[in-house]
């Protein structure tokens, strides 16, 4: 359950993306990158997941450092990526191995803890945004994976959707205590929701701060403490100079 | 109380079993009206050829009338000529568009998937293609002789084209992100062949399939021409050899009739496997 990046560099074509990327990641804990579009965030996290191997560095998951992608590890993308010619339920055994009872009860589980209990066999043409995003999470959850990689999960939902995925998220992160990576533009879901906030920054990115929000959870949203938080932030990021327009 | 209820909920139940049987009643209905509407060209544009044809506007030995034709070929379902023509037409139709599907089948996938394979057949097959199918009657016969395999190997090349571009551009076109949600799964080539690039690239096969047959048709006539003792395309030879324009258009129709039938069996197969495409719905 361990994962550790030690000095992972990518570069695309002569191109440094990111540059001496060293994190360690305590079991169980909620991780977030953070970072202005086109710093590395995403990048980062491919070559967590053994997507792309072509990085530079080293990445141990439970000590295992091989360049691939091992089956503990589950990713969320940004958009559903759902089997368009599968039905929910489908979908959501896809990653599953064992007796068709058995991953159709599992799945089942799953699909109700994400609220979609019903519209196992709809397909995926039939789901809004927000739901083929939740059958998405049950498909990367139901296969309890130990690492979970996320890259801006909900940044296409709506307000109230994100939010109520967002609690879904540390509903089930309750429950299995799986070690999340969480890549994110958003300032106030990172403070929701990670136990740490890494700050990437430049071209090519690198690790500009590492904030630990020791808030218990569940967390006041807006709170003032949070405020606080947001505003350090803002300012590691050189884009809380509100006050310049209005003096 | 509990009976008030039990009631309640039956009328509730029938007025929903109506609903339904309205609403499938309704279906029915709207079927019934795109075939009518779809009817009123083919009838009209008929009605007048036999109007003119009676009053001799056209001359029968150049246009014979629709009840002519349509005479001709009630005489030929009657003496059973016309079963033998219709059978060895499709029978050559079929071997070739399967023979052609297989070949085109396995030479795509192969260069849809290997990059090595591409560079060593794809010039050469691009090559083939720019040479009109027709252009190989010749040497066909020579080989083969005017028999059955020179027919049937001439539609399978027809066939082949259309099916192979379709087969390679669907495996190619597959999307990037779908195969790497396969990849964190940890799925092996064999799998990802199966679970994600075949069932991704089924829609362009099927339509390469459609075009496939549709060019199997036209090659048979092509084929049928060069001569052939049976079939709808000796029919033609025969119609012209013998001054009969109703053998010819009685000929052209069949063609028309089995043509179309064959691609609706293969618009149903489309539709049915293809069910989950989220199409523009009219």
């Amino acid at each position: 359950m361990s994962l550790e990046l030690k000095n992972v560099s990518r570069t695309f074509n002569g191109i440094t993306a990111v540059k001496n990327i060293s994190i360690t990641a305590e079991p169980g804990e909620i991780i977030g990158l953070l970072g202005t579009s086109g710093c590395g965030k995403s990048t980062v996290l491919r070559a967590i997941s053994g997507l792309d191997n072509d990085y530079d560095g080293e990445i141990s998951i439970n000590g295992n450092t091989k360049k691939e992608v091992h089956d503990t590890t589950g990713f969320i993308f940004q958009e559903p990526r759902l089997l368009p010619w599968l039905p929910v339920l489908d979908n959501v055994t896809f990653g599953l191995k064992g007796s068709r009872a058995e991953k159709v009860q599992r799945a089942k589980e799953y699909l109700e803890s994400v609220g979609l209990s019903g519209k196992e066999q709809l397909y995926p043409r039939q789901l809004s945004g927000g739901m083929a995003q939740r059958v998405a999470i049950a498909r990367a959850l139901v296969t309890s994976p130990e690492i979970l990689l996320l890259d801006e999960p909900f940044s296409a939902l709506d307000a109230f959707t994100k939010m109520q995925l967002q609690d879904l998220l540390l509903d089930v992160w309750n429950t299995y205590q799986s070690t999340v990576v969480l890549v994110t533009h958003d300032i106030d879901e990172a403070l929701y929701l990670c136990d740490r906030i890494i700050v990437l920054r430049g071209q090519p990115g690198v690790i500009d701060t590492e904030l630990v929000i020791k808030e218990e959870r569940p967390r006041a949203r807006g709170s003032q403490e949070m405020a606080e938080y947001k505003r350090k932030i803002l300012d590691r990021l050189d884009l809380n100079n509100a006050h310049s327009y209005t003096s | 109380m509990a009976k008030n209820q039990s009631e309640l909920a039956s009328v509730l139940v029938t007025s929903r079993g109506v609903k339904q049987k309205s609403v499938r009643v309704k279906k029915q209905y709207k079927g019934l009206q795109s075939i009518m509407l779809g009817s009123i060209l083919p009838i009209v544009l008929i009605t007048v050829w036999e109007l003119l044809s009676r009053i001799g506007f056209f001359p029968s030995y150049q246009l014979p009338a629709p009840t002519v034709i349509f005479q001709t070929i009630v005489g030929m379902a009657q003496d059973g000529t016309l079963w033998g023509h219709i059978g060895i037409t499709t029978y050559r139709v079929f071997a070739g568009f399967v023979l052609g599907t297989i070949a085109a089948v396995i030479l795509g996938s192969l260069v849809g998937f290997y990059k090595k394979a591409e560079q060593l057949f794809d010039p050469m097959i691009q090559a083939f293609r720019s040479i009109p199918s027709l252009a190989w009657v010749p040497l066909f016969i020579l080989w083969m002789g005017i028999g059955e395999p020179s027919k049937v190997t001439m539609i399978a090349v027809g066939v082949f084209f259309p099916i192979y571009l379709n087969i390679v551009s669907g495996i190619l076109g597959v999307d990037r992100k779908l195969i790497e949600v396969g990849k964190m799964y940890g799925l092996s080539t064999f799998q990802l062949v199966r679970r994600i690039i075949l069932p991704a690239s089924l829609p362009s096969f099927l339509v390469g399939l459609r075009s496939g047959l549709g060019l199997g048709w036209m090659f048979v006539v092509a084929a049928e021409l060069m001569g052939a003792s049976q079939g709808l395309g000796f029919l033609l030879v025969v119609g012209q050899n013998m001054s009969q324009p109703e053998t010819i258009i009685a000929s052209i129709i069949l063609f028309a009739i089995i043509g179309k039938l064959s691609d609706w069996v293969l618009k149903k197969v489309e539709t049915r496997s293809l069910h989950w495409q989220d199409r523009l719905v009219k």
